[in-house]
């Protein structure tokens, strides 16, 4: 096996279905651009969801020197899909190395559009499709073509590769994740697409038998409980 | 690949409703349960079902009694502000004796409130939540998994007693991601001789209708029909007894309070007191009979709730007020933390010694 180390662009996109751990990654490999020595910032570009959010992971992205922006009404009782001015600065100064945590499905996307005639102009971006081939709606590499093409309609911004972030969260082992591989290269055949990682909880990733592993570190919920219930 | 598939708490109420032969969602979106109305905008579609967003809740409640009517599988789905206005909605369909399954993802309150999980929504469920003499079945998820076998449940239980059913969640329920496996479910037969199909001239007609011009009839209705409640309450109580063989102390609590409470009840073991749950899965009808077993036994009662305390009140009826019941509580879309909890069991044991 091997670990994913980059290409890093200057714009890093995370999109997909909803649900299928954009957030997670976008947070860690936020985490990764910075210890790779750039200065980082990550924006929530998520006016879909309303709990769970980029935000719950401010004091740990602060610690690292991760400049974090997102909504102030995130994690808040306002209903409200507003996006924070700051969000320009990223892709008109450029003085960060950036991470988008974009909205699930075409509806999150929609959000992108604004900044999207500055990203191409720019021209220094990945644009990743972050799938789960245990998510309900993205079981096949059908499915989760279905969803790309309507991201990239929404967003106006063409994926430019595929991260596999198949999981089965707490229950996940390396063979559930091995077993999507087959379903994670048909969608790289059908789309032209690289695969740019497969993600894992650090827990289990180092005994993943596959190559560009990248390992992360999940956010413990307070619903989490040790036993089962 | 493994049989298991990721979840939302809202998508697993969805996908268990189309695979317990729903075909019919009436809706309109609020958070925190939109994701059940855009899952079944996605599927029903695909397999020849309805998915209909109405002009407000109102209709949609509507929609429902009139599908209902003609026998089918039907459901609507909302939170807290949108199922106060379903709620004259559900008091027809339970005058009419229709099945119907009905789901609240709450979120705070009252008023508007917020969209953050609440469970303050438990009055208003158990007591039946609009005008007259009727009670809907109360089914309290407290895991992605249950959220789909209490939906499976919850549309056999309507079509048995042809009665409006209500899966009360809370928004963390609804948004919280588990591993579920689907697809065991086996639906059952139901006798719908009475559903509004057409006579074809071969029999005389079906009326559902919840008006009665003769009130010694809407009396006898209304007896009849809570004679059907207690063997309801006799048969169809569900709950989970956790760690209560030696507990001086039992906490009372469902849902994402139940899941908080089982880490107090780990750290408050190994400190060596000896605490216990009873986590009703019915809220109506109410666990009654072990709650009242219990207080045999039990010293203290804690009832953990998302609200400024409403359960409490079953709780005390329950073990009629044998026991001290203490309440640890947090409201308007805040959630008790296990240290909470463990600090007020802390303080209930100092107070047994």
């Amino acid at each position: 096996m091997s670990m994913f180390n980059g290409p890093y662009r200057r714009v890093t996109l995370f999109a997909g279905h909803y649900g299928s751990g954009k957030t997670s990654i976008a947070v860690n490999f936020a985490l990764a651009l910075r210890r790779a020595g750039f200065k980082t910032a990550i924006a929530d570009l998520d006016i879909v969801n309303p709990y769970f959010r980029t935000k719950d992971s401010r004091m740990m992205l602060e610690q690292n020197g991760i400049t974090l922006i997102s909504s102030e009404y995130a994690n808040s009782n306002v209903d409200l899909p507003a996006l924070p001015a700051q969000t320009y600065r990223l892709v008109e100064q450029r003085d960060f190395h950036a991470v988008f945590d974009v909205g699930g499905d075409d509806r999150g996307a929609l959000a992108l559009g604004r900044y999207t005639p500055f990203i191409l102009e720019e021209n220094d971006f990945d644009m990743i499709f972050v799938t789960n081939f245990y998510r309900p709606l993205t079981r096949t590499p059908r499915g989760a073509l279905e969803v790309m093409r309507e991201i990239e309609a929404a967003g106006g911004i063409p994926f430019t590769a595929l991260a596999n972030n198949s999981n089965l969260a707490h229950l996940t082992t390396c063979a559930d994740i091995e077993a999507t591989q087959p379903l994670m290269e048909q969608l790289s055949d059908m789309t032209g697409l690289p695969v740019r990682f497969t993600a894992a909880d650090a827990k289990i990733a180092q005994g993943l038998l596959l190559e560009s592993v990248f390992p992360i570190q999940l956010e413990k919920r307070y619903y989490d409980i040790q036993e089962e219930i | 690949m493994a049989d298991k598939v990721l979840m939302k708490g809202n998508e697993a109420i969805a996908e268990a409703a189309i695979q317990a032969g729903c075909r019919h969602y009436f809706g309109y979106p609020i958070t925190p349960q939109t994701e059940i109305a855009a899952y079944m905008a996605k599927r029903m579609p695909k397999i020849g079902g309805t998915f209909l967003q109405a002009e407000s809740e109102i209709a949609a409640i509507n929609m429902v009694y009139g599908t209902s009517s003609a026998g089918y599988r039907v459901m609507t789905s909302s939170s807290s502000p949108g199922i106060s206005l379903k709620g004259e909605g559900i008091s027809y369909i339970a005058g009419a004796d229709l099945p119907a399954f009905i789901v609240n993802v709450q979120r705070g309150g009252p008023g508007l409130g917020g969209i953050q999980p609440s469970q303050s929504d438990y009055f208003q469920t158990t007591r039946g939540g609009g005008h007259g003499d009727y009670h809907v079945i109360a089914l309290a998820p407290a895991s992605v998994q249950e959220m789909a076998d209490l939906t499976f449940r919850g549309f056999d239980l309507a079509d048995e007693y042809r009665m409006p059913v209500m899966i009360l969640a809370d928004g963390t329920m609804g948004q919280m991601m588990e591993p579920v496996t689907l697809g065991s479910y086996e639906p059952k037969q139901f006798d719908k001789s009475w559903a509004v199909t057409g006579t074809k001239k071969a029999r005389k007609h079906n009326i559902v209708n919840s008006l009665y011009l003769d009130p010694e009839e809407l009396e006898k209705t209304n007896f009849d029909r809570f004679e059907k409640y207690k063997q309801i309450e006799e048969k169809e109580v569900l709950y989970e007894s956790y760690r209560m063989e030696d507990a001086d102390i039992c906490i009372a609590a469902f849902g994402i309070a139940a899941r908080v409470s089982k880490n107090a009840i780990a750290a408050a073991r190994a400190e060596g007191i000896k605490v216990g749950m009873i986590r009703p899965i019915t809220l109506w009808p109410f666990p009654k009979k072990v709650f009242e077993e219990s207080a045999k036994t039990c010293k203290a009662y804690i009832s953990v709730e998302l609200s400024m305390g409403q359960m409490i009140e079953d709780v005390e009826l329950a073990i009629r007020c044998a026991r001290p019941v203490h309440l640890c509580n947090r409201t308007g879309g805040m959630i008790p933390s296990p240290d909470q909890v463990l600090a007020k069991i802390k303080e209930v044991a100092g107070g047994l010694n």
